[in-house]
């Protein structure tokens, strides 16, 4: 294995489109990839740990000869994603293949079907490495609220990775795997992005079916796609839309959400690019928001046009979201009962309802009890109206305001996390501190908006990544524009494991 | 104008018939209110999910998926064949569609239901109920309220050894779960059991009419049923899966809680269960307040538009209603009002009476004996008309074997207890049996003859006070042992009397 590497130097770094080719070429085996990432694998997730489950090596090696097999026969169909490992985070159904949620209450348990986007991918031949770590049942910035305990940020292990999808974030950004899948319900895909300098798409709400995706709050969240250019993000995206006819909120997707290198892309002149001052506002630090702005910068030399604006509502979206998410979350999370499926403890003849309380008690870990808790309460009698519908009239007029900025501008920008990466432990015992970090991230999830978050830079070695927005169905627009700062930004930073 | 003063009509009909059960004071001694459960049986799948409703008689846990069991990461899908089946039930009842609709999701805790929560629909918490207001008439020129309307997903069935509070275990069978239900819900306007039944039997009726519910499916109608008695609070009892048990199990009620209130105790706002085994009410649960559901729109369905154009579509294609055919009948076949009204109570009654029609039967004895002595025997072995032997081939027959003189009103009664129990057809049981009618002039003469030749003392005082000519006719009938029609034998006996007389005369 090591022979192979020294001629074969970090094929891992390849981008996905360009290993796409490669392997359908035939002058890159899809088994000698795959063994390379194992390898990757092997020397760096111990100190990671950004997976779960990891699929047995000797499955994973087959179906990679499988490809190599049809690229050598000429035979059998050849899907876009042939040949190319796919990390997702264990909150995506995979039939067979344990799912956890980074729940000790599903422990064990493992899916009788597939995804949707699980299913589209596989057709495309995209290889299901395994299952990354998450914070339980997504709920955390930080991906240290995971029974399986934290994943460690590869460009500083004592540091957090974000969350929720924190696992899928640093196996990508530690060339574990050259994509991933990640949810987002209030910027569990754009924080860990952010953190670990990687780029991660939420986007438009519908766009991906949501079908085996555990949930964790049904209104806001979206499955997307995290890699570690633009470019990779665009292609990976292009093979999980579509409308399911397993999802009602699902839609077909117009051509607007698609991106094409050829786009003229380092042309971003006359872009209209809005900088909502809410988005640099309290508590944010100003290494970031220095970072963020040289981007800025940068992308007005670009011939993009900047300016600041204001959305007020802004400044509610984090109340609203929370009451939102916790109450979608406090009715989701009741199925969890250990009758049907995961931890059951011993029934000792006691009555169903005190057997269900066992299960839950011992099954759920603090952070979610605190949640269901929470948003059991918004939604009893008497408190209904005073949070939960008034929560849903901010995000009625959130989602005027932006509309409104969309009119004057094509793209929103700003910073996707108002911090740095923290310390592991530093904000476990402050949970309305780690609430506070999701405060750029949340508008998205609650006007069904797409955003994109791009590495823009480091500070103290530590990633910063800028945000971008757009209305509903422009997520090609935020790829052209990314792409473009991306390339004129040309991060070639890897972490030093 | 006419309408309105039909409806002047029909309210003050409405308030007399109160009267009659109001108490001394004036306010009703019981006050019911229904949520009736209905399965769609047209529906092949599920509510949300492509699961087959035909579950009954299957092997537990069968008939299920990812997405009924409720396993992490499925999602609904609604049949679209419910919301056509739901427009079509609220027209027929005169409920008010609600343009836009969406569904909701009552949260609580129980084994039945895969996901802890059901989706249903619902009037408040941003909510909207499928239907609203419409009536169901339950004859006497009365009529009782429909609240609302709205379409939900039935739980799993719930399987206990022996009676819910000492059973040690409970078992779950989930093929029921997410089969498509309507719930409607009345006011309370009832104020007997009898009133109660009689609205599930009408409701019945039309849904079996409109064709979205088979009522020979065990437990695809169950309901709870809300009652109060004056001096108690609201007792709700649930798992009623029959229109007669409703019957039961509020008149079991009445009597508990009146025993209760005589004795100065106090009725408390509490929910029972009705053991359809034992025939009583248990309690399950005390409590003064409504449990909270937490109900909230549910995120992963998008409100339906419900469209004229599809009201339409579905009112295009509504199929007649036991008021229409009630009418047909009186007008067609001349059958009286009430009798209609009854053989319209059941659509299995209705289509029968038309298949016997249908066999040349004469209508209106027909109607009659479906009405009147089927119906009695049917009730007496506690059996629906599907379930019995009796076809609309041994109705016909029997009708037209009375027509015919063959057989006596009173022989054809005991030919129907045997086509009952036997299901062997009419005229069989007639030859076997050797019956038959006298039915000819020429054979009864000779009775008569014999009659007035036993009894001279009796002719001669017949010819001349009438309690003597009944005695006559009397020993004619006994003398057929009852095969000869009472008014052929009648006739017979007067015609020879005044044979005699008019020879003594002349």
């Amino acid at each position: 294995m090591d022979s192979f590497h020294s001629y074969y130097p970090l094929p891992s770094r390849l981008s996905v489109s360009d290993l796409c080719d490669a392997i359908r070429r035939g002058s890159i085996k899809a088994e000698d990839y795959m063994a390379s990432t194992l390898d990757r694998i092997r020397r760096v997730e111990e100190k990671v740990h950004a997976f779960i489950t990891i699929v047995e090596e000797s499955t994973l090696l087959e179906r990679a000869r499988e490809i190599d097999r049809r690229v050598r026969d000429g035979k059998g169909f050849l899907g876009a994603l042939a040949g190319i490992p796919i990390a997702v985070k264990d909150l995506i159904c995979t039939k067979g293949l344990r799912t956890t949620c980074g729940s000790r209450i599903l422990e064990g348990y493992i899916p009788t079907y597939n995804a949707t986007v699980i299913e589209r991918l596989e057709e495309q031949g995209a290889i299901i490495l395994g299952k990354t770590n998450m914070d339980e049942f997504a709920m955390g910035s930080s991906t240290e609220f995971s029974y399986f305990g934290p994943t460690r940020n590869p460009w500083d292990l004592s540091r957090v990775p974000g969350g929720s999808s924190g696992g899928s974030a640093a196996a990508v950004a530690a060339l574990e795997a050259p994509m991933a899948l990640g949810s987002d319900t209030g910027g569990s895909i754009r924080c860990p992005a952010s953190f670990c300098s990687v780029v991660g798409l939420k986007p438009t709400y519908g766009l991906v079916s949501r079908f085996g995706l555990i949930a964790y709050a049904n209104s806001l969240e979206q499955i997307g796609p995290m890699t570690r250019t633009v470019e990779d993000c665009a292609l990976l995206f292009s093979h999980m839309v579509g409308r399911d006819p397993l999802d009602s909120t699902s839609v077909e997707p117009p051509k607007t959400v698609f991106f094409s290198k050829k786009d003229d892309a380092m042309d971003l002149v006359g872009l209209k690019v809005g900088i909502p001052k809410e988005f640099f506002g309290e508590g944010i630090q100003e290494s970031v928001a220095k970072t963020v702005r040289k981007a800025l910068e940068k992308l007005e030399s670009l011939g993009a046009q900047c300016e600041e604006t204001t959305i007020p509502s802004i400044q509610y979206a984090l109340p609203a979201y929370y009451i939102i998410a916790m109450s979608e979350a406090s009715s989701n999370l009741a199925r969890y009962d250990g009758l049907r499926y995961g931890l059951r403890v011993p029934d000792r003849g006691y009555g169903w309802n005190t057997i269900f309380a066992e299960n839950r008690r011992l099954g759920f870990g603090p952070e979610v009890k605190r949640r269901i808790i929470l948003g059991t309460y918004a939604l009893s009698a008497g408190y209904f109206d005073k949070y939960y519908l008034k929560a849903q009239k901010i995000r009625t007029i959130l989602r005027m305001e932006f509309q409104r900025a969309f009119k004057r501008f094509d793209v929103l920008a700003g910073p996707s996390m108002p911090i740095l990466p923290f310390k592991i432990g530093e904000k476990v015992g402050n949970p309305l501190e780690m609430y506070m970090c999701d405060v750029d991230t949340v508008p998205a999830n609650l006007t069904g908006l797409p955003a994109l978050s791009l590495p823009c830079g480091f500070r103290n070695g530590l990633p910063v990544g800028i945000q971008f927005m757009a209305q509903a169905f422009q997520e090609g627009l935020i790829f052209r524009v990314a792409y473009a700062l991306e390339k004129s930004l040309d991060l070639r930073e890897e972490p030093r494991l | 104008m006419a309408m309105a003063k039909a409806k002047k009509k029909e309210r003050m009909t409405r308030v007399m018939r109160r009267d009659e059960e109001k108490g001394k004071d004036g306010e009703p001694e019981v006050i019911i209110g229904l949520e009736v459960h209905v399965q769609l049986t047209n529906l092949k799948t599920k509510l949300f999910c492509s699961c087959s409703t035909d579950y009954r008689g299957a092997e537990p846990n069968t008939h299920v998926c990812p997405i009924c069991m409720g396993e992490p990461g499925t999602l609904p899908v609604v049949n679209e064949g419910a919301i056509e089946d739901a427009i079509m039930v609220a027209l027929a009842l005169g409920s008010s569609i609600s343009r836009r609709t969406l569904f909701s999701r009552k949260n609580y805790f129980y084994p039945d239901m895969p996901k802890n929560f059901q989706i249903s629909q619902y009037d408040k918490a941003g909510g909207v109920p499928f239907a609203t207001g419409g009536s169901v008439s339950i004859g006497g020129g009365k009529k009782v309220r429909i609240r609302r309307i709205q379409i939900e997903e039935d739980p799993g069935r719930l399987v206990y050894e022996g009676t819910i509070d000492s059973s040690p275990y409970i078992l779950v069978d989930y093929n029921r779960a997410g089969l498509p239900l309507i719930e409607i819900v009345t006011e309370p306007d009832m104020e007997s059991p009898k009133e109660a039944r009689m609205f599930l039997q009408n409701l019945r009726s039309i849904l079996e009419h409109l064709g979205v519910f088979d009522e020979s499916l065990q437990g695809a109608m169950r309901c709870d049923a809300n009652i109060s008695i004056k001096g108690g609070k609201r007792v709700e009892i649930k798992n009623i899966s029959s229109f007669k048990d409703v019957e039961r199990a509020l008149s079991f009620e009445i009597t508990r809680q009146k025993g209760l209130l005589s004795r100065g105790l106090r009725v408390g706002m509490e929910t029972r269960h009705w053991d359809d085994l034992r025939r009583i009410t248990v309690s399950l649960r005390v409590k003064e307040e409504e449990q909270d559901y937490r109900y909230f729109p549910e995120p992963d369905l998008v409100p339906i538009t419900i469209s004229e154009g599809l009201i339409a579509k579905v009112k295009a294609c509504m199929p007649i209603l036991p008021s229409e055919r009630k009418r047909l009948f009186i007008d067609k076949y001349g059958i009286p009002p009430q009798t209609a009204e009854v053989l319209v109570g059941s659509k299995a009654l209705a289509d029968f009476f038309e298949e016997c029609i249908k066999l040349k039967a004469d209508p209106l004895p027909l109607a009659n004996w479906l009405t009147g002595d089927l119906k009695a025997l049917l009730n007496e072995m506690e059996i629906e008309i599907w379930e019995s032997k009796v076809t609309p081939a041994h109705m016909a027959e029997l009708v037209s074997l009375v027509k015919d003189g063959i057989l006596s009103g009173k022989m054809a009664k005991e030919v129907l207890k045997e086509v009952v129990a036997t299901g062997r057809m009419p005229r069989k049981i007639v030859e076997e049996k050797g019956l038959r009618a006298i039915a000819s002039m020429e054979s009864l003469k000779e009775i008569v003859e014999r009659v007035f030749s036993e009894n001279p003392e009796a002719v001669k005082d017949a010819l001349r006070q009438e309690k003597a000519v009944h005695f006559l006719i009397g020993q004619v009938m006994k003398a057929t042992k009852g095969s000869a029609d009472p008014l052929m034998a009648n006739e017979a006996v007067r015609r020879r009397l005044q044979e005699i007389a008019s020879s003594v005369s002349a």
